[in-house]
């Protein structure tokens, strides 16, 4: 074969090369900031996002582009230590954005005391998401150990979801018990022989409960359980609140360290503080999460929350104490729980 | 006797009645069907399910879109670098003897062994802020991790393999014989190498590239754990796939892995007429 094809060949190999990085085209110079989030929060950020960079442009005139990811949110945490360059962090727990702060240093241990309210803009908590018509008639807790009722959450030990339903669990029982809680750990025992499959994550278990039809109520998240009302049809299933739930708070902080080093400080606090405003209260509201000002939302939205009684993490005498008590090896997790008994 | 035991060979090998060859035939047949076209078609037919329209706006989407461009990016990066790669080290290992031949045909095929997560974990280990090379990256602002230099990087590891491993075994049974005569009537080694080796081994390199693109494109395990997931900006099509089915878009989840198997069956559909023409040369590399 002569070189000549030989040489058409690779010419061809290179125009198709250049035509497929020609594609790529070049990145803007605008601010950009790194907004590093947990599942379940890409619509409200969505549209806060845009909300914000409206505002921030009326205001100094500058555009600025908000980047989001999106995980679970250990992973998340674990990726913005391994130097992900997130100029804020908007997770689901307390503890993951402790453990930037403990691994990385790019975040003051004392980060909680920044802004207010625990620095969770918004909060949310566990409710039940139960088939159409509710034919279990499941109303409360105490429904759920019923002979002929499967539950679905995942694993506390993977999920941070999951740890919230299982201390919602245990301060209904302990609650229900006169604050004993040695009926509140039978109870959980008793709760979790009704679990047939434990998913790694929040969305894999509403995965199993929505799309392989697996067991009569899903504990799930507030914000959650609406979403894939709306996302799935309000035909196929009903949401359900307990008499009691625990408070859960996702916490928002800035990456001091990341911010240093960008120069986007100002624009990141202002990105924080938007979500205290009352433009950012109403957005969280619309996406389902309980807005620290319920004031400031729109009436509708906020009607969609039932009262309920909550506790909260400090009930457990804080994360601290709580995840290795409850959720450490050889917590009570551990001795309550053996799959396939 | 010889005779007659080959001719009773001959007819047991087509001695199956009609019936146990349908029935052989039909297996076959029902399981391709049901674990290779079956779930092929599903990925079409969910794409689709809310009609062409949808389909195409789903591809329009910014992120999808730019997650498209990305992994043209990634593949457009990594698999010519793989070439070059892949042909050097056939090369060297095909026609030259040397210490730690061995040891290095073996370094070639690690990718293959290792689990794609591994993979990505390691450049995790050796890229970030906690690694001894992040603090000296970071002053220098190179961004390697959760961004394009080590989503390239993570591919090229899993891809280098491809390339090298189709060659090799053809050009060692090619040998050395045409490269020595070239060298006798005095051709220098680049002479050679272009007019005699590149020739000789075309068709196979073209195969172990199309291979080395499909799996370029489609590389899901160690990319995610080097991307960083953001959003528009390091997630490439297998990501955004699994993005888009964690947010209930399943029509748009389906459109772009509906893309990624037609980028395969692109590739497949060239292997096959490549294999139909040049199956003798390509032969020898099919050891896989």
């Amino acid at each position: 074969m002569s070189s000549n094809r030989l040489a058409g060949i690779a010419k061809l190999a290179l125009v198709v090369g250049s035509l497929q990085l020609g594609l790529v085209g070049l990145a803007h110079a605008d601010t950009t900031i790194l907004n590093v989030s947990y599942d379940p929060t890409r619509e409200l950020y969505k549209e806060f996002n845009a909300a914000f960079a409206e505002k921030w442009r009326a205001d100094t005139g500058e555009t600025v582009t908000i980047q989001t990811s999106h995980g679970g949110s250990g992973k998340q945490a674990r990726s913005v230590i391994d130097g992900l360059e997130a100029d804020v962090v908007t997770l689901a727990l307390e503890a993951d954005i402790d453990a930037i702060a403990r691994e990385s240093g790019k975040i003051p241990a004392d980060w909680k005391t920044r802004l207010d309210n625990n620095s969770s803009p918004y909060t949310s908590t566990i409710v039940f998401l139960v088939r159409k018509g509710n034919p279990k008639g499941i109303k409360d807790w105490g429904d759920l150990v019923r002979e002929d009722v499967q539950v679905i959450t995942p694993n506390p030990k993977t999920s941070g979801g999951a740890r919230w339903n299982f201390l919602a669990a245990w301060a209904w029982a302990r609650a229900a018990n006169n604050g004993d809680d040695t009926k509140a750990q039978e109870y959980v025992t008793q709760l979790f022989k009704h679990v047939p499959v434990l998913d790694t994550g929040a969305r894999g278990a509403t995965t199993t409960f929505v799309q392989r039809g697996l067991g009569d109520v899903l504990l799930a998240w507030e914000n959650e359980a609406y979403l894939s009302l709306e996302e799935l049809g309000p035909d196929n299933f009903d949401i359900v609140t307990p008499s009691i739930s625990i408070k859960a708070e996702p916490p928002v902080a800035l990456v001091d360290g990341n911010v240093e080093r960008k120069g986007t400080r100002k624009v990141a606090e202002a990105y924080l503080d938007y979500l205290y405003s009352d433009a950012g209260q109403k957005i969280a509201a619309k996406h389902y999460y309980r807005p620290f000002k319920p004031e400031a939302a729109d009436p509708e939205d906020t009607a969609r929350f039932k009262e309920l009684k909550l506790v909260t993490i400090n009930d457990f005498g804080g994360w601290k104490e709580a995840q290795p008590k409850f959720f450490g090896d050889g917590g009570i997790f551990d001795q309550i729980y053996r799959p396939g008994q | 006797m010889a005779h007659d035991a080959s001719s009773t060979l001959v007819t047991t090998a087509t001695s199956e009645t009609r019936l146990s060859r349908g029935i052989l035939t039909a297996v076959a047949l029902g399981f391709v069907l049901l674990f290779l076209l079956l779930p092929l078609a599903t990925v079409f037919i969910e794409a689709f399910r809310k009609g062409p329209a949808e389909f195409f706006a789903a591809l329009r989407d910014p992120e999808t879109f730019s997650a498209i461009r990305l992994t043209l990016l990634v593949a457009g990066i990594a698999v010519p670098l793989n070439l070059v790669f892949g042909v050097a080290a056939a090369w060297a290992i095909a026609k030259f003897e040397f210490k730690g031949k061995a040891f290095l045909t073996t370094l070639i095929d690690l990718p293959f062994s290792v689990s794609p997560v591994i993979s990505g974990l390691v450049f995790v280990l050796l890229f970030s802020s906690q690694s001894m090379l992040g603090p000296l990256l970071q002053s220098y602002d190179i961004q390697i991790l959760f961004a394009v230099p080590g989503l390239v990087l993570a591919t090229v590891f899993v891809t280098f393999p491809f390339v090298a491993r189709e060659l090799i075994p053809l050009m060692q049974e090619q040998g050395t014989a045409d490269e020595e005569a070239a060298l006798s009537l005095g051709a220098t080694g680049w002479q050679t190498f272009w007019h005699v080796t590149l020739p000789n081994i075309k068709w196979g390199l073209l195969y172990g590239v199309l291979l080395c693109n499909a799996r370029a494109m489609g590389e899901f395990g160690a990319v995610s754990v080097v991307s960083g997931h953001i959003r528009g900006q390091t997630n490439t099509m297998p990501l955004q796939v699994e993005i888009l089915y964690n947010e209930y878009n399943f029509v748009a989840a389906f459109a772009v892995a509906a893309l990624l198997a037609l980028l395969a069956l692109v590739t497949l559909v060239l292997k096959t007429a490549l294999e139909l023409r040049y199956s003798d040369e390509i032969a020898a590399s099919r050891r896989h």
